[in-house]
């Protein structure tokens, strides 16, 4: 026993196999029953052994296990499965868990729905704040800013020096001037590489998602590449507004696709091959950099400070209420057209300032190119002629500004002409008049300038009088003529709408129908321009305060715009570029205020402008021209600017989420939040026109209201009745008509008009609101203005004047085939009565409408799109209703003759 | 092309008036008035004859100082563009008469016929002003000689867009 009567070492046994071990467990084990042994027999003297032999067995036991299990290891090492006892044990949750691979494995489905919407990337943010600190940090550390004394633009960069004034004083002359050269030159490259990254900003903050909106445009832009401009100008398109076809080339504003035609063949000949489905998508965005530049030009017309040009830029850049009409893949008119705007003001404004034939014809030419892209070329034909009178009102004739007027007008209305669209409108139509009217009385003032020069005033006051009134009466009574013997269209209706905002819900209700041409809501404003709608003012009070021709212009366009922006949503558009440069002169004058450094002492100014050359000492002559007080203390200054600073931070988030969640969503793919917070994307559009294209015949006439002809005649491939090019008021109210009359009403012009399919949107059971029940009326009221007598508002309506689905709807609005089709079917989704709609939260009947002359042949997954099939004529002769009551089982009675009492025949 | 045969065949004695202006040929302008001034009396003549009798006198007097105005100031060159717009207001008048008088049909080539003298006119009328020496205070950026350069691109422009719209 004493052999084992040492303590076991752990590190001993590790040595030994398994055999010695098993050998010593043995031993140890008879030791122990020994020692219990001994403590019954007697309480012997070396019981505390007991503990160590325990011990010892343990260790040896551990290490055999140990040693086990290191073999077992080692001999299913390349097995596929473990025992159990031998796999790491952790815990159970991470034992019950997915293995990577498990959980990296994506359905089909989740993957296309990661390929086609991807995570949105926020990377756009960094950018955003570079640009909209940069022109910040610049004007502190490089003096852009005018109001910074004369002191500062001399030592330009080499500030960090602070040479004291007697030492640049003292220095030479020459060297100086040169110091002031280039610091002007680092200036002028600072300010283009901002304004390159403000358009790098504006671009990149548009391509949050990307479809392709209008197809229309597409599929014109696609022809053109194909075909030639002189194919495409004479296009005669049969797929649309079927069996009328559309003269497409004379009925579109060719500028949007002839840019990118030019710009897909500019590449191609530079051998870089893309497709022009790209530029389609990047047009916008590309050319909204654009409009930041010429915002950035116009700005710098109006103020000295071009930091005011650069914020302005900047404004334009990233301003929501453009970036709606412009993010990438909304390849609309619009996308070209504000740059076009902007460029056009500015090359206006150049040319009368400066007087000059050639700015004018270039502001001209511009002016073509805008009235080739968009019908709001109107907006320039009236601001213009608006700004020269008020000009002249104020008694602000000058010659140049008779140059510039009249080369624009003279060009410009030729050019505008060059397009078929616009032809004869320019000279026919009272939209253009005032142009031409102010054309024609600048020619007078000019005379009448001319002739107070040769003449005595007494003599030209007589001679202005009877002159001015002469001229008055004969024009009056000349446009009266016109008007009323037809040489002149009256003002157009989509005009009066602009005066009076009740107009076009009474008399031309395909206008108001359209929800961009609802009055604006004011928070639609803030929502759209965020703090430039309160800096606005501001800036059009300091142009007040300058009042040259070119502030003028700002405030007339501020108030024509404003007005505008409030009666139309759409027209906000129009309004953001003034709005922008308003508040960058606010913004730049405040920056200009408390960012200039140096409080200027008398005799610093004094020495400057005895040393300093031409253009310095003209700045410090502003300086110092004023009295000197204002605000000097760092601490009201630092205030000032951090609080600035912090709002325009907060207006970048607020672009920044605007443009992410309301701008950036594409029509035709709807995405909701599932209440984890996950995002369901409700495809139901693209999954009806792939049906369509799938199974339809080629030339499958599909009927729809005209919001979705571009997306059926783009996705679908399908012609279409109508579409948004809304240039025939009468073949809509057709559609209007037809869906909204009876089955035995709709069914022949269905037939006449050769329907295949009748395509409607139904939002009742996802709580779609853009659906055709809810744009019912409007098809009625379309319908109503050319067959008042057929088509009735008024009976759509309950008998309590209410629009109702549900049970109580009133008769005509249940046998409309609108609600037919809508409702066919929906009660069997539902357990009997009730059929719920949820958009209109109306429990519907508890029998659903009947169709007879159509069949339902497509619903998408979400109910969104449901498709009919017209029934051709029935085989057998009968009228589709007695086919399909005779389908349902209910035999037609019939007509039993009245058979008199059977009388014995005789002969 | 045109101008300068106009000029050459209406006024012989233009250049001799412009040399020397003094009472005598002003009075000699009298009887054979060159042709802008023919528009200005063109134009004030319906204006005159609104007046009655009294005004008569006075109108004869604003005629006749705007008349000596024009010969005694206005230099040579500037004449030869007077003389050219004459000529163009001639030209537009026929148009909008035969418009008037024998319909419109092509209008297409009669907005282009007429807006090209029209823009030709309001184009040489900048050129005038802005090469006439009283004017030079507004035109700082503008040289005579870059007046004429944009005269030219403007006409080429112009001439351009009508011969496209002509058909």
């Amino acid at each position: 026993m004493s052999k084992s009567s040492g303590k076991v070492k752990a590190g001993q046994l590790w040595s030994k196999n398994k055999d010695e071990l098993t050998k010593q467990l043995a031993e140890l084990k008879t030791e122990l029953s020994q020692l219990r042994i001994q403590k019954i027999v007697s309480s012997g003297t070396k019981l505390t052994k007991i503990h160590d032999i325990r011990k010892s067995i343990a260790r040896v036991l551990t290490v055999i296990n140990a040693k086990q299990r290191a073999q077992l290891r080692l001999f299913y090492k390349n097995k596929k499965y473990l025992p159990l006892d031998l796999r790491a044990k952790q815990t159970r949750a991470i034992r019950r868990r997915l293995s990577p691979e498990d959980a990296s494995r994506v359905l089909e489905k989740t993957k296309k729905r990661q390929t086609h919407f991807p995570q949105r990337k926020f990377a756009v943010k960094p950018v955003i704040f570079c640009c909209c600190f940069l022109p910040l940090q610049l004007q502190q550390s490089f003096g852009l800013l005018p109001g910074v004394s004369a002191f500062r633009l001399q030592t330009g960069e080499r500030q960090h020096h602070h040479p004291s004034p007697q030492a640049t004083m003292s220095a030479d002359p020459l060297q100086t001037l040169a110091s002031v050269g280039k610091g002007k030159s680092t200036r002028g490259v600072l300010r283009v590489i901002i304004l390159a990254l403000i358009a790098g900003a504006a671009i990149a903050s548009r391509l949050f998602s990307v479809i392709l909106d209008p197809w229309f445009n597409f599929r014109a832009t696609k022809y053109l590449v194909a075909n030639g401009f002189y194919n495409f100008w004479d296009w005669f398109d049969d797929r649309t507004w079927h069996p009328l076809g559309r003269v497409t080339g004379g009925t579109l504003y060719p500028g949007l696709m002839v840019t990118s035609g030019v710009i897909y063949h500019a590449l191609r000949a530079l051998r870089i091959p893309v497709d022009i489905r790209n530029i389609c998508v990047l047009l916008a965005p590309a050319f909204s950099g654009l409009t930041a530049i010429a915002a950035y030009l116009l700005t710098n017309e109006m103020t000295p400070s071009s930091s005011a040009g650069l914020l302005a830029a900047l404004f334009m850049g990233i301003a929501p209420g453009y970036i709606s009409r412009s993010v990438a893949g909304s390849y609309d008119n619009e996308a070209i057209a504000i740059f076009l705007l902007v460029f056009t003001f500015y090359l206006w404004i150049k040319a009368l300032k400066q007087g000059s034939m050639l700015w004018g014809a270039l502001c001209a030419l511009s002016y073509g190119y805008m009235v080739a892209s968009w019908g709001g070329y109107a907006f320039i034909t009236c601001l213009l002629p608006l700004h020269a009178f008020v000009l002249i009102c104020m008694g602000r004739y000058s010659t140049r500004l008779y140059v510039a007027y009249t080369t624009w007008y003279a060009l410009g209305t030729l050019a505008s002409m060059q397009i078929p669209f616009v032809g004869f409108l320019p000279v026919k139509t009272s939209e253009h008049m005032p142009a031409l009217g102010i054309f024609g009385f600048l020619q007078l003032l000019a005379f009448l300038d001319y002739v107070r020069s040769a003449i005595p005033s007494r003599q030209f006051q007589t001679f202005l009088w009877v002159f001015a009134g002469a001229t008055f009466g004969i024009g009056l009574l000349g446009l009266v003529i016109a008007t009323s013997a037809g040489f002149i269209a009256p003002w157009s209706g989509r005009f009066y709408s602009l005066w009076d905002t009740g107009y076009a819900k009474i008399h031309i209700p395909i206008i108001a129908s359209v929800s961009e041409h609802q009055p604006t809501a004011w928070p639609a404003f803030f929502f759209d321009l965020n703090m430039l709608i309160w800096l606005f003012p501001v800036g059009v009070y300091l142009c007040f305060q300058e009042l040259a021709d070119e502030h003028v212009f700002i405030v007339v366009y501020a108030l024509f715009g404003s007005y505008f922006a409030g009666v139309m949503v759409r027209l906000m558009l129009t309004l953001t570029p003034v709005v922008c440069i308003a508040a960058a002169i606010a913004v730049s004058t405040l920056l200009d205020t408390y960012l200039s450094t140096k409080s200027p002492k008398p005799e610093e100014t004094l020495a400057t402008e005895g040393s300093e050359g031409k253009k310095a000492a003209k700045s410090s002559l502003k300086s110092t021209s004023k009295p000197v007080v204002g605000v000097y203390g760092l601490w009201e200054k630092s205030m000032m600017v951090g609080a600035l600073g912090v709002y325009l931070l907060l207006f970048v988030l607020h672009c920044t989420w605007v443009t992410s969640n309301a701008y950036s969503s594409p029509s035709v793919v709807l995405a909701s939040r599932l209440p984890d917070g996950s995002q369901h994307i409700i495809d139901d559009y693209r999954e009806a026109y792939q049906w369509l294209r799938q199974n339809t015949r080629e030339d499958a006439k599909i009927m729809s209201w005209w919001d979705y002809g571009y997306q059926i005649g783009g996705m679908a491939d399908r012609p279409t009745l109508v579409d948004n090019n809304t240039w025939n008021n009468t073949h809509i109210a057709t559609v209007g008509k037809a869906m909204s009359s009876s089955e035995e009403v709709s069914y022949p012009i269905m037939r006449q008009h050769e329907v295949d399919y009748v395509l409607v949107v139904f939002g009742g059971l996802l709580g779609y609101s853009g659906d055709d029940i809810n744009k019912f009326l409007w098809m009625v009221r379309i319908a109503e203005g050319i067959w008042p007598d057929e088509v009735n508002e008024r009976s759509f309506f309950t008998s309590r004047g209410e629009y109702r689905v549900d049970g109580e709807a009133s008769e005509t609005m249940k046998n409309s085939l609108m609600y037919k089709m809508s409702y066919y079917n929906y009660n069997n989704l539902f357990p009997p009565g009730q059929a719920v709609d949820r958009m209109r939260q109306a429990r519907l009947p508890e029998v659903g409408p009947s169709l007879s002359t159509l069949e339902e042949a497509f619903t998408s997954e979400n109910w969104i799109i449901r498709i009919y099939k017209v029934k051709d004529l029935d085989n057998l002769g009968r009228d589709h209703m007695s086919a399909a009551a005779f389908d349902r089982g209910h035999k037609k009675k019939k007509a039993t003759k009245k058979k008199g009492p059977r009388a014995l025949r005789v002969e | 092309m045109a101008p300068k045969h106009r000029n050459a065949a209406g006024g012989t004695s233009t250049p001799a008036r412009s040399t020397t202006p003094t009472p005598p040929s002003a009075a000699a302008a009298a009887h054979a008035p060159p042709p802008s001034a023919a528009v200005a009396a063109a134009v004030t003549s319906p204006a005159a004859a609104l007046k009655t009798s009294s005004g008569g006198q006075t109108w004869d007097r604003i005629a006749h100082n705007v008349l000596t105005h024009y010969l005694n100031t206005t230099p040579q060159r500037t004449k030869l563009l007077d003389a050219f717009m004459a000529f163009l207001v001639a030209v537009g008048a026929l148009q909008f008469a035969y418009c008037v008088l024998a319909g419109n049909y092509p209008f297409n080539a009669f907005l282009s016929g007429f807006s090209a003298t029209v823009g030709q006119f309001v184009l040489t009328a900048s050129l005038r002003i802005q090469t006439t020496d009283a004017n030079k205070g507004d035109f700082p950026a503008v040289s005579p000689e870059r007046a004429f350069a944009d005269y030219v691109v403007c006409s080429l422009i112009l001439h351009f867009f009508c011969v496209n719209f002509i058909n």
